[in-house]
């Protein structure tokens, strides 16, 4: 499974007084089992970046291709796609319209075409993967709180045992217990399905503590693609953008200012509490 | 898809009919359906295509957008066309098959009916591509302003004007559930009516909780922030005619009269 992009241009609204170039000339390739992150301020394209990936946009210009064919092709079955491409929108919550969460759950699954028990089994192993209690299954969804919605509707899209899944914002508007859940569970399934993660966000930390590789995006393109090191070793231009890298690398690179052997390129708690310690000789 | 629909939108260009009062281009839109009707022979009807060109040039709206708009309603306007090339009954026959008969009157009526429609939606929308939706509550509530002792004119206009500011949201809201169902397998596409009608549940439920929680929301923040309705409530920039304006009432007035002397010589 891999999905790659050849050139893409999107622009909104063509021909009229409105039209925004949200995209241009990106070309990037998402091989197997990777977990990504896509980074860019409000109105970069990220959006519209990932609606590539399941063939919900079409591009003004340029290819999608999944396993090498041209999503885009004429007898190209974009249902099946989709099934493979899970996408979980920005507050997917507000998606959830059945009676109880294990129909809605089932709402996937059941567009594929599968039986009323392989939806029912899919869909149980899909709440679990995303750690919802079994009590919750045959309440309403409206009755949850935010975060337990939230993982129903991550559920309904796992159910369709997508070999990618794509999440925009997942952690928009959780306190911080309810996004390192989500994100350890996001995590986990990554492990253990063997899937590969894409992971829209603003934290820095969250990006330097999970992904493997990190996509900036900035006015519809893509300045920087690397892994969490290379990118925020960039980080001035990351202030530029309106972005920032993560708060270790700024104290890291005030401590080697100040003349402390410490490594800068540590991205997460961890790696700095051991390089600063490293570098105090304790 | 939904992208399609320009009744109501607004085009945004620096001209001179931009800048007009909302009001004088309300006026003037009802003065001009009602000079389509007041004029019965060609000779009125090039005089409102003239006025309607020339309205269009100074707009700088591309005629094509205009246009596209048309698209909408060219369902509406056939049927009209047909049903009056149809049951129009006159003396003189033109075609006659299986049991319907095409008269010359009927023939008349119906490209009238047409001509007549479609310069009234090419004006209306005219209007609403010059005018923020804003402006056009904000008018409307001024013209309106004699009635206030038997209507809440100010609450009317507060509720056409959110009404308006929704429509574009909802819209956006729409075409997100959509993918985010269509992400999840859902199709709208495909199937007959009846199929259809019930892949909408998963669009419209979704769509109308939204609605509601954004009311609510809306209802809220207006009251924390002291909203009390109309009384004793003032305007920021409130409406005051220009120069330009009464140039634009002269010259309506002018198109006015043209078309009721045509009438007359005619």
């Amino acid at each position: 499974m891999s999905i790659e992009l050849r050139n893409v241009t999107y622009k909104y609204s063509t021909g009229t007084a409105y039209e925004m170039v949200a995209l241009d000339n990106i070309s990037l390739q998402i091989p197997d089992g990777q977990f990504i992150g896509i980074i860019g301020h409000t109105g970069s394209g990220k959006s519209t970046l990932i609606q590539h990936f399941n063939g919900l946009i079409r591009p003004t210009s340029g290819q999608v291709l999944f396993d090498g064919e041209d999503i885009w092709g004429e007898k190209y079955d974009r249902r099946h796609l989709r099934s493979q491409v899970g996408l979980v929108f920005q507050y997917p919550e507000h998606q959830l319209f059945e009676t109880d969460v294990l129909t809605d759950v089932c709402f996937g699954p059941k567009n594929l075409g599968c039986s009323e028990e392989e939806c029912k089994e899919r869909a149980l192993e899909a709440l679990h993967q995303v750690g919802l209690k079994e009590k919750y299954y045959h309440m309403s969804p409206f009755d949850l709180s935010g975060g337990q919605k939230r993982r129903v509707a991550i559920a309904g899209v796992l159910a369709m045992n997508p070999k990618m899944l794509v999440l925009d914002e997942p952690t928009a508007g959780l306190d911080p217990k309810g996004r390192d859940d989500i994100l350890d569970k996001v995590k986990e399934l990554h492990e253990t399905r063997g899937i590969s993660i894409a992971i829209v966000s603003h934290s820095m930390e969250d990006m330097a503590k999970y992904v493997e590789r990190i996509i900036v995006m900035n006015h519809g393109h893509m300045p920087f693609d690397g892994t969490p090191r290379e990118v925020f070793s960039h980080y001035l231009e990351l202030e530029k953008i309106g972005l920032a890298a993560p708060q270790i690398t700024y104290i890291m690179h005030a401590l080697a200012e100040h003349g402390l052997a410490v490594n800068t390129e540590a991205t997460t708690v961890s790696e700095a509490k051991e390089s600063i310690l490293k570098a105090l000789g304790r | 898809m939904l992208k399609d629909i320009t009744i109501g939108q607004y085009y945004p260009a620096d001209s001179a009919i931009h800048k007009l009062d909302p009001r004088v281009k309300i006026i003037t839109t009802v003065i001009y359906i009602v000079s389509l009707f007041v004029t019965n022979d060609w000779i009125g009807y090039l005089a409102a295509f003239l006025f309607l060109a020339a309205c269009i040039k100074v707009s700088k709206v591309p005629l094509s957008f205009i246009l596209k708009g048309m698209k909408s309603i060219a369902f509406l306007l056939g049927i009209t066309v047909v049903f009056n090339l149809i049951f129009t009954p006159g003396e003189e026959v033109l075609v006659t098959f299986w049991k319907i008969t095409i008269t010359e009157k009927g023939l008349e009526m119906a490209v009238r009916m047409a001509i007549r429609l479609s310069f009234l939606i090419v004006g209306t929308s005219l209007m609403t591509l010059t005018t923020t939706p804003n402006q056009l509550t904000n008018a409307l509530e001024r013209l309106m302003k004699p009635l206030s002792f038997m209507l809440p004119v100010h609450e009317i206009a507060m509720m056409m004007s959110i009404a308006l500011r929704f429509i574009p949201i909802l819209m956006e809201e729409t075409d997100k559930i959509m993918k985010a169902q269509m992400a999840r397998g859902a199709d709208f596409e495909t199937g007959n009516i009846i199929v259809r009608i019930k892949n909408m549940v998963p669009l419209l439920v979704p769509l109308f909780i939204s609605a509601f929680r954004r009311a609510n929301d809306l209802a809220m923040a207006m009251e924390a922030r002291c909203y009390h309705g109309g009384a004793g409530r003032t305007q920021m920039k409130p409406l005051s005619y220009r120069g330009n304006d009464w140039v634009a009432y002269g010259v309506m007035w002018g198109y006015l009269a043209v078309c009721i002397v045509l009438r007359i010589v005619f």
